[in-house]
């Protein structure tokens, strides 16, 4: 086992679906102890992913969802009712011990909750509080609440993935709750290097709608600086690339059923790859040589490649365009991308976990690896309370006994 | 006037050298805005980044390249040319200054220039290479782009529209790209924060591929889990299974996500309180079911489809959402509707969100300096809002060179 690079931090997480579960996920399996606190009394289930689909078999309830382990893994779950004076107090303990406080609930929530930020710093002067919710702690919109698909439609993605001249096809899955969990744990992360600095902890206030926004960047420019909206006729056309402008470029059927294939030509020698490789005579005339002459001609130049790849199978395609050159690539169903293809398989890409329950369970690992300090990833996301015993006596100082008392009172 | 505030965001101190290239420039934009010293290095000719539009006034040219600008903001700006011998040596004396290096050249290419980790690591060097499929992987690295990452690695499957005969969809904004630079961000901080520690840095391989395959949410992990393969649908979640719309079209043409139906008797009570507000509810019949679900303590969601009243709330709630709509403009609807308690979004175009109040209050415009045009431009803002370090673009992207004389005298 190499060294574990966040094995000295605690994080406090009440952070739950994806788009909080994802960001400590990642410093979990870099060695920090993140400890998931939830609610004994509603089961966990203000994480909806611990009951949902999909499931390794028949069994159903809070211990059998799919996702919510493949979010949590490695991680420790306790309960705490804090409706409680007692389970207040056993949080308060443990944030006296820990680096970092991580939750995304709605705006408010956990002050309500009892534990406002002024609370915190009462209890860890430098802790670091990082929350993560739909519009932010501030602005008109705050208490609007949200799911990954309403981020994406507030915040300009849902309508920049289509076709033209018909509704937004927006992003098939919360392409936001990814992405704010990759911001989330930067926010925390950033914090932690300037506390290692200074000594100082902070408050982050992530909202997932302004992290959604300002991936838009050179678009929005082209709004500030020319006035330009991509609200207009024909536009957005999002399998196009119109900066940097390429021709062809798009998404080709291939022979089959709901087979596709990628085409991207970035240039004119590209383009003469292409040419040689469809051998067809449209493919020849001088006009498509130029790229100026092939973004004028898009329509048909699509509808005659279509013709061209829809002939073959999406593997043969992309494997004689990549052999002459040309930018190709399958558009990958899970099995061909999971079990199909040596560079996720090599990567080392789905690990498998053990789960208190579901025994052996494969899982998304991490896109990266460190050449000292390598994530790892073996243990399954916690049943409900999994950990509480362990945490309160090992972390706190309490007998089993007093564990047992706290049981029976239902503060955990 | 006051004085420019000095620098010192949260990576304050922390100095990086990134070789320009567009996979990663979005990574070291986010550096660089919290506080990094980064230097970006480009050859002679400048970046290929800066050949990609939108361009000022719609005039091509490499110091008016919007995407440039976006992507580089904070930065300082070197020229330093790979191929020449004296161009290596002055790369050299860079890194040998630096925290961490960020690349994305494919594999081979700094080898053979012997400016490799292997050639310049120092054991305090954070390494962090961004390439399509990670260095060690099989795949044409050569034949990447936003779109290839994108088909291959699973997203483009997930998206689209009901209507299979139309191809899957890539979205807008260079999202592959992003998605790699988020974590090859979280790597950099993560392997920062050991070196902290530990006083070791190490090498991080970030691969494209991988990075896409681990965001495309119920796509991988549904398979992982349960074997199955996830559809398409219009503007929502791709499923095993077809679920019913969740994108309407309001009075004004626009569109909005009605997001998850009312399932609370909260719920159905703000619901009904809002049709009452509005003076539609006698339009409305199916409003008797709401007041049968706002009466109710629990609603057993498992009973849709099984007891008569029960689907009869749920139907009449979703029914509600849609009615609604097709009275409001698509803002009301969303701004209502969010008041009365419910998670639902308006479909805004980029520059309808930038515009909009919320954003607007929260600060996300940016105003930024040109001063070689006299122009203030409006960038968009922060994806986090730190309390005590906030983010902040120091100064507009670097001209070619522009920096290449200031930072050579600090190395001597």
């Amino acid at each position: 086992m190499s060294a574990r690079a966040l094995a000295r931090l605690r994080i406090c997480d009440f952070s739950g679906q994806l788009a909080g579960a994802g960001a400590t996920k990642w410093l979990a399996a870099f060695g920090a102890e993140v400890i998931r606190i939830e609610d004994p009394v509603k089961q966990g289930t203000w994480d909806i992913l611990r009951m949902m689909p999909p499931f390794v078999d028949e069994r159903r309830g809070v211990d059998f969802g799919g996702g919510f382990n493949n979010h949590n893994v490695e991680k420790l779950g306790i309960t705490l009712n804090l409706r409680t004076e007692k389970g207040r107090e056993l949080l308060h303990e443990i944030v006296r011990r820990s680096d970092v406080v991580a939750e995304n609930f709605a705006a408010g929530v956990l002050a309500k909750m009892g534990l406002p930020y002024e609370r915190m710093q009462q209890l860890r002067p430098d802790i670091i509080y990082v929350s993560n919710c739909g519009f932010g702690h501030s602005g008109p919109y705050a208490s609007f609440k949200t799911w990954g698909p309403i981020v994406q439609a507030v915040s300009g993605l849902t309508f920049t993935s289509g076709l033209p001249e018909r509704e937004p096809a927006g992003w098939g899955y919360s392409f936001m709750d990814h992405t704010g969990a990759y911001v989330m744990a930067t926010a925390i992360l950033m914090a932690l290097l300037h506390r290692q600095r200074t000594g100082e902890g902070q408050w982050v206030d992530l909202s997932c709608t302004d992290a959604g926004l300002a991936l838009h960047g050179p678009a929005l420019l082209d709004w500030t600086v020319n006035g330009r909206p991509l609200r207009r006729p024909g536009v957005p056309h999002s399998n196009r690339s119109e900066h940097p402008a390429m021709a062809p470029h798009g998404i080709y059927p291939a022979a089959g059923d709901d087979e596709w294939l990628a085409i991207a030509c970035r240039s004119d020698a590209e383009w003469r790859a292409l040419a040689g490789v469809v051998r067809q005579p449209w493919a020849d005339e001088p006009r498509l040589a130029t790229l100026a002459g092939r973004l004028a001609a898009q329509d048909e130049l699509d509808a005659q490649l279509a013709r061209w790849t829809r002939g073959r199978t999406k593997a043969a395609a992309v494997a004689v365009l990549q052999a002459a050159g040309v930018p190709a690539a399958p558009v990958a169903k899970p099995a061909e991308r999971v079990d199909g293809d040596p560079a996720t398989a090599g990567f080392g890409l789905w690990p498998t976990v053990q789960h208190g329950k579901m025994g052996a369970v494969r899982v998304d690992g991490l896109p990266v690896h460190f050449s000292k300090t390598d994530w790892e990833i073996s243990r399954g996301g916690p049943c409900l309370g999994e950990h509480t015993e362990q945490v309160l006596t090992g972390l706190l100082g309490l007998s089993p006994d007093d564990v047992a008392k706290l049981r029976a009172e239902g503060v955990v | 006037m006051s004085a420019e505030p000095k620098a010192s965001g949260a990576l304050a101190g922390i100095r990086v050298v990134e070789l320009s290239h567009e996979r990663g420039a979005l990574a070291g934009k986010l550096l660089a805005d919290m506080g990094a010293d980064v230097v970006v290095v480009e050859p002679p000719g400048g970046s290929r980044l800066r050949s990609w539009g939108p361009f000022v006034d719609d005039v091509p040219d490499p110091e008016r390249s919007l995407a440039w600008w976006h992507y580089n903001t904070s930065k300082r700006g070197v020229v330093c040319d790979l191929e020449s011998d004296a161009g290596r040596a002055i790369f050299r004396r860079l890194l040998a200054r630096a925290d961490l290096v960020l690349e994305c050249e494919d594999p081979g290419r700094l080898a053979a220039l012997g400016l490799d980790h292997a050639d310049l690591a120092r054991a305090e060097l954070v390494w962090v290479s961004i390439t399509p499929f990670g260095r060690a992987q099989p795949g044409r690295a050569d034949l990447a782009t936003d779109l290839t990452v994108l088909a291959a690695g699973g997203p483009v499957w997930s998206c689209g529209y009901d209507d299979h005969s139309l191809p899957p969809v890539r979205g807008l904004g260079f999202q592959g790209y992003s998605t790699a630079c988020h974590y090859a961000v979280m790597s950099a901080l993560t392997a920062l924060l050991w070196r902290g520690d530990s006083g070791e840095g190490q090498l991080v391989d970030v691969s494209m591929h991988a990075a896409a395959n681990v965001t495309t949410e119920m796509a991988s992990y549904n398979y992982l889990v349960a074997g199955t393969t996830v559809q398409r649908q219009t503007g929502r979640h791709a499923m095993e299974m077809l679920t019913l719309p969740s994108q309407v079209r309001c009075a004004d043409g626009r569109y909005v996500n009605t997001g998850v139906p009312p399932r609370q008797p909260k719920e159905y009570a703000g619901l009904l309180r809002w049709l009452r507000e509005l003076g539609i509810t006698d339009q409305f019949p199916e409003a008797v079911f709401l007041e049968l679900g706002a009466q109710r303590d629990f609603i057993d969601l498992s009973k849709i489809g099984v007891d008569d009243e029960i689907t009869a709330i749920f139907t009449a709630g979703r029914e509600a959402l849609a009615f609604a709509a097709s009275r409001l403009s698509a803002y009301d609807f969303f701004v209502g509707c969010q008041r009365a308690g419910m998670p639902v979004g308006v479909i805004y175009s980029p520059e309808e969100a930038f515009e909009d109040p919320h954003f607007v209050a929260r600060g996300f415009q940016t105003p930024v300096e040109h001063p070689e045009l006299g122009r203030t431009i409006r960038y968009p803002g922060a994806p986090y809002r730190f309390e005590k370090t906030p983010w902040r673009i120091s100064r507009r992207a670097p001209r070619l060179g522009e920096h290449t004389a200031e930072v050579l005298a600090e190395l001597s």
